[in-house]
Parts: C-alpha cells; sequence; structure tokens
C-alpha cells in the first residue's frame, strides 16, 4: 500500500492541506459577511428617519408624515424591566440552588430541565403565558409579555450563574466556614459577592436575548397605538411594531421598521458591549 | 490566601461576635458545651440554612414547575382538536377555518424541509469557523472574530426577517434563482415562479441565525479534544488538515453531530424571520422556490385572530408538536454534546 515514489505523494497531501486550511479559513471568513451586510443595511437604511420626533412621539397613521415610536420604545423598556423583576430572582436562585446543592440527581434534574426549557421555542412561552395569564386576566396585557420573556430569562441566568459560582475556590468558602459563618450567610456574603461580576454578565446576557423577541409578545403584550404604561394594559413594544410595519404594503411604514430596527438593535448591542466590558474586568478571569 | 484579603467578608465585627452572639438558632437543638465543636465542623441545624436552602428550592422547583406547565397547558388546550382528528391531525393536509377541519402536515413539513436546508447550508461553514477559531486563527484576531460570530447570535429575529424580505428576497429573485434554476433545474427543486421568497429563501436566513450556536457548541466539543491526540497525529508526520482530520474531528464527531442536532431544533423553533420570508401558503410543493408555512409561523399568523375552539385548539396542538419536536432533537443532541464533553467543565448554552 505505501508508495515508494513518496514526492508526488507529498505534493498531494501537501495540496490537500493547503486546500482544506484555505476553505476553512473562507468559511470563516463567509460568516462574518451577513453580520456587516445586515448592520449595515439596518443603519443605512434606518438612519435616514432617525429623527427626534421618531424617538418621542406617537405612531400616526399611514400618510401622514411625522410620528415616531416613542410608546413603543418605551413600552419595550418597561416589559423587559417587568421582565426582568421576574426572571432575575428565580433564575440566580435556581442557579445557587445547582451550584450549592445540586451535586446530585436534583441537581441533574433541574439541570436537564433548565436545557428543556432553554430550547423551547420561544412562540410556544408566549402561548403558555396567553394561556396562563391572558386567559385568566381576560384581555392582553404588559405583565403577559413580561411573564413570557421572565420564563425565557431563567434557563439562560440559572445555568450561567452555575457555572460562575463553581468557579469561586473552594479555599475561599472553607476560609468563610473556618470563621464559623453559616452556609447560606457564605454564600450571600462572601460567594456572591466574589461571583458578582459574573452573575451580572449572565444577567445582560439573557437580557439582550430577549430584548428581541417578538413571537412571545404576539399574543401576550399585543401591541398598542396609544401611550400606556399600566401592567394590566396591553403595550405597544419595539420588536411587534418593526414586524407589523415590516409587512404593511407601504413605503413609509418600512422606512419606520428599518428605523425602529436601528433603535432596537442599538438598545442590545449597547448591552452586549457593557456586558463584554464588565467580563473583561471580573474578578474571576475566564468567568465567561 | 491572597485572594482573602480582597473579599468581603461580612464586616468584622459580625464575623468575629458571631459564635457569642447568636447563639439563638443552635440553642434549641444542641446542648450547650457541645456547640462549638458542632459549629466548627458543619453549620447543619442552623435556622438561617435552612430558610435559604428553603428559598432557592423554591427557585428550582419553580422552574420544574414551569416546564411543567408548558406541557399540561399545551396538552389541556389541544384535547379538542386532538379528539376531533387524532393522528389524523399529523399527516392530513387540510387547513380550513371556516368548516374547522384540520390538518397540519403542510406546516411540518415546511418546518422539517426549511431547517434542513438551514442545516445543510450552515453546518460546513459553522465547522469551518470553529476549526478556524480553535486551531488556525491568529492569536490576536480570535477575540475579534468570536465577539463578530456572537454579535450575528444577538440580531433579533425580527431583523433577520425585515433583511430577509427587503434585502434578501430580492436578490435572491434577480440573481440566485435564475442561475439555479438554469443550472439545477433539471433536479425539480428549483423550478417554477421566482417570487425570491419562499422555502428557499426561510432556508438561508434560518442557515445564518443557526449559524453561531452550532460553531460555538462544536469549538466547546473540539476544545474537549486531548492535546496528546494532535501531538501523536502530527509526530507521526501528518499535515494540518490531516491532524485535524484525524485527530480533532474524528474524536469530536459525536458531539459536532450533537451541535448539529442543536442547531436544528433552534431553526424548528424560529417564528419572525421565517414567517416574513416563507410565504405563507400551507401547501406541500417539491420546488424549493414555492411558499411554504411553518408551525411556527401558522401560529404567529393565526392565532390572534382565531376564532372557534376548534380553531384555537388546533393551533394549540400545532404548539405541541412542535414542543414535542424541539424536545425531541434538543434530548438527543444534549446526550451527544455530554458524551464529548463530560469530561471537561460544562458550559452553558446561551
Amino acid at each position: 500500500m505505501p508508495r515508494i515514489n513518496s514526492h508526488s505523494v507529498s505534493l498531494r497531501r501537501r495540496a490537500t492541506n493547503w486546500l482544506a486550511l484555505g476553505s476553512i479559513s473562507l468559511a470563516a471568513l463567509i460568516v462574518t459577511v451577513p453580520l456587516f451586510l445586515i448592520l449595515g443595511t439596518v443603519v443605512y437604511r434606518g438612519l435616514p428617519t432617525l429623527t427626534w420626533s421618531f424617538l418621542t412621539q406617537l405612531p400616526k397613521p399611514v400618510g401622514e408624515t411625522g410620528g415616531g415610536m416613542a410608546n413603543a420604545i418605551v413600552g419595550s423598556l418597561e416589559i423587559l424591566g417587568v421582565a426582568s423583576i421576574i426572571g432575575v430572582p428565580f433564575g440566580v436562585g435556581t442557579g445557587i440552588f445547582l451550584a450549592e446543592y445540586g451535586r446530585n440527581k436534583w441537581g441533574n434534574l433541574v439541570r436537564f430541565t433548565a436545557d428543556v426549557l432553554n430550547g423551547v421555542p420561544s412562540i410556544v412561552i408566549g402561548m403558555t403565558a396567553w394561556a396562563l395569564v391572558v386567559v385568566t386576566q381576560g384581555h392582553f396585557s404588559l405583565f403577559a409579555g413580561s411573564v413570557a420573556l421572565g420564563i425565557m430569562m431563567v434557563p439562560v441566568i440559572s445555568r450561567t450563574t452555575e457555572e460562575v459560582l463553581l468557579l469561586v475556590p473552594q479555599p475561599i468558602r472553607e476560609a468563610a466556614w473556618g470563621l464559623g459563618i453559616p452556609h447560606w450567610r457564605t454564600t450571600l456574603s462572601v460567594i456572591i459577592p466574589t461571583a458578582s461580576s459574573g452573575i451580572l454578565t449572565s444577567v445582560m446576557l439573557a437580557f439582550a436575548r430577549i430584548a428581541g423577541e417578538t413571537a412571545p409578545l404576539m399574543f401576550t403584550a399585543f401591541g398598542n397605538e396609544y401611550w400606556s404604561l399600566r401592567l394590566d394594559q396591553p403595550t405597544a413594544a419595539l420588536p411587534l411594531k418593526i414586524f407589523q410595519y415590516a409587512i404593511m404594503p407601504y413605503e413609509q411604514a418600512h422606512q419606520y421598521a428599518w428605523t425602529g430596527a436601528l433603535v432596537l438593535i442599538t438598545i442590545i448591542m449597547v448591552t452586549i458591549i457593557v456586558f463584554r466590558w464588565i467580563a473583561s474586568k471580573s474578578t474571576i478571569q475566564g468567568a465567561m | 490566601m491572597p485572594m482573602l484579603p480582597r473579599l468581603k467578608v461580612p464586616s468584622d465585627s459580625s464575623a468575629r461576635q458571631q459564635p457569642e452572639s447568636t447563639p439563638a438558632p443552635n440553642a434549641g437543638e444542641n446542648k450547650p458545651g457541645a456547640a462549638p465543636r458542632r459549629r466548627l465542623r458543619t453549620s447543619e441545624g442552623n435556622v438561617g440554612d435552612a430558610v435559604f436552602r428553603a428559598l432557592v428550592v423554591l427557585c428550582a422547583v419553580a422552574l420544574l414547575s414551569i416546564v411543567g406547565l408548558i406541557v399540561f397547558e399545551l396538552v389541556t388546550q389541544s384535547r379538542l382538536s386532538m379528539k376531533h382528528f387524532g393522528f389524523s391531525f399529523l399527516y392530513r393536509s387540510i387547513w380550513d377555518p371556516v368548516n374547522e377541519d384540520f390538518g397540519a402536515l403542510p406546516f411540518i413539513y415546511g418546518t422539517v424541509v426549511s431547517s434542513l436546508i438551514a442545516v445543510i447550508i450552515a453546518v460546513p461553514l459553522s465547522l469551518g469557523t470553529a476549526l478556524f477559531l480553535t486551531e488556525l486563527c491568529p492569536r490576536a484576531l480570535r477575540p475579534i472574530l468570536s465577539l463578530l460570530v456572537e454579535l450575528l447570535a444577538a440580531i433579533p429575529s425580527v431583523i433577520y426577517g425585515l433583511w430577509g424580505i427587503f434585502v434578501m428576497a430580492p436578490f435572491l429573485r434577480r440573481h440566485i434563482q435564475p442561475f439555479l434554476a438554469s443550472s439545477l433545474g433539471w433536479t425539480g427543486l428549483f423550478t417554477g415562479p421566482k417570487y425570491g421568497y419562499g422555502m428557499l429563501a426561510s432556508g438561508i436566513i434560518l442557515a445564518i441565525m443557526i449559524l453561531p450556536i452550532i460553531s460555538s457548541i462544536t469549538r466547546e466539543v473540539i476544545t474537549a479534544v486531548p492535546r496528546q491526540q494532535r501531538e501523536a497525529a502530527l509526530a507521526l508526520g501528518a499535515t494540518r488538515w490531516e491532524t485535524l482530520r484525524m485527530a480533532v474531528l474524528r474524536n469530536a464527531r459525536a458531539g459536532i453531530l450533537g451541535a448539529v442536532i442543536l442547531g436544528l431544533g433552534r431553526a424548528f423553533g424560529e417564528t419572525m424571520a421565517v414567517t416574513m420570508v416563507i410565504g405563507n401558503r400551507p401547501e406541500i410543493a417539491k420546488s424549493l422556490f414555492a411558499p411554504g408555512y411553518s408551525l411556527a409561523s401558522v401560529i404567529a399568523n393565526e392565532f390572534a385572530e382565531a376564532v372557534g375552539n376548534v380553531y384555537l385548539s388546533a393551533l394549540m396542538q400545532c404548539a405541541l408538536v412542535l414542543f414535542a419536536i424541539t424536545l425531541i432533537v434538543n434530548a438527543a443532541a444534549g446526550i451527544l454534546v455530554w458524551s464529548i464533553t463530560r469530561g471537561t467543565p460544562s458550559r452553558a448554552i446561551a
């Protein structure tokens, strides 16, 4: 089988080598192309109508000039805020459970369930929130949207929190126990502060993930043409507004959809950059 | 302990005073004489511990019950439709809200086919990206490239959809589809009117959306392959590519398969981008140029306006089918990834 004429084999192997390595590098290059194309288009098409009134006024009916998405921007932020109030404590609590008490079959069950929940399509979570909240309340509401998004935050935060807590060196715990500090106090006052930047990044990661979610809001927050900041009323949200404008058959509506997309993507990118910055200052290097 | 001084250990006074000033929790359970030694060993029996533990267990139970509630709601809400159509819901292609006659086959077909197109396109690209990032990339470039891939994952689905209808679909219609029709039209997959949007367009959009997840998990799996495997291959005189193929890819193949399946699961559940580009026509066509429909997008489009209990229930059953498919796919993928990375510290998949 081995050919004696090793020179030609070596040439073929070298050619294959360069061809394969070339394709691998090319693949990596191609993957970055859509990012620049999409971000570039959003900025290019969205920027012209990004005016002060876009950020501060209510939407006007198609055909009239002016108007904006102020209610959708504020509505989105409020939905995200309430979602975080719901999702963050449960996520961090579950993370603490997994890291401190979860080295057994119950922990594995919770870990598996968190992964299952992470894989549930967002629209299915939206339908569950509809069945649980909207049907009970009898109408669409901001709260229902926040429940849907809050549920989506839990698995992301809990798994990342667990990871970060496990990175806290064992001797630190032992030192705290050595001082006679009870386990709960050790966790709250020693371990969590040590891991706090990691936990914060996990929260931001979850926030960035839900910030652009549209599907779970369609049957929960539903959308609104006017100002509504009440928890029990339907509320406008930026992703919903973008979708609504994108499928309208009017050029002007499309224009507004692009500008809305620019605002949304800016919010998300800023969150990610801040989270990266915090992660780089992390107490525990390599936590993220 | 160089780390200790930086820590915010509970303020000095409280830590030092604890043994004397907080005897209350243990007083009832321990004999006074035995208390100090007990406390040095563990803090069992501490009321604070019990409360804290109960609180975090409650959070974990809440997580379990959320998933339980999802299953419960989906099943109870779709019971009516199950009673009406039984298993025929899964293989009939009728979607008639007026006569309340429903079968979800076109949606299942659309979901599966568009996701498969996505995987076929995304796998080579994300595999290449993962290999490049772990094995070839210059050190200085690595954080930048991985940030770019991560940002791709952060773009909201609705913006993918927006870009899909206004930029990608026209481009497909004008440039790609005529080319495919003339060169590969004989396969029957690339024929018929060229709308731009349709099954092919949604497959491509989904491919871009699942690239980051496949490549990040593949990276994790590749990193888990022991260094000695590579060194052994190199020592035998293998070229760099041969090392990658024999030492890295072969050892990581189960995990890579898991990553691909996980990407497939993501594609199944994607809603907004697909709804905006797939064309929303409940038909099964051989040509990939033809419009289709997916389980997630039929829910997105019709749920808010659905009238009649059977109609609502049929849409709920679509959600149940979608949930079941993603559950099976994710569980399979989880097992495959775990089989490779179990030796190394796990990282959550975000």
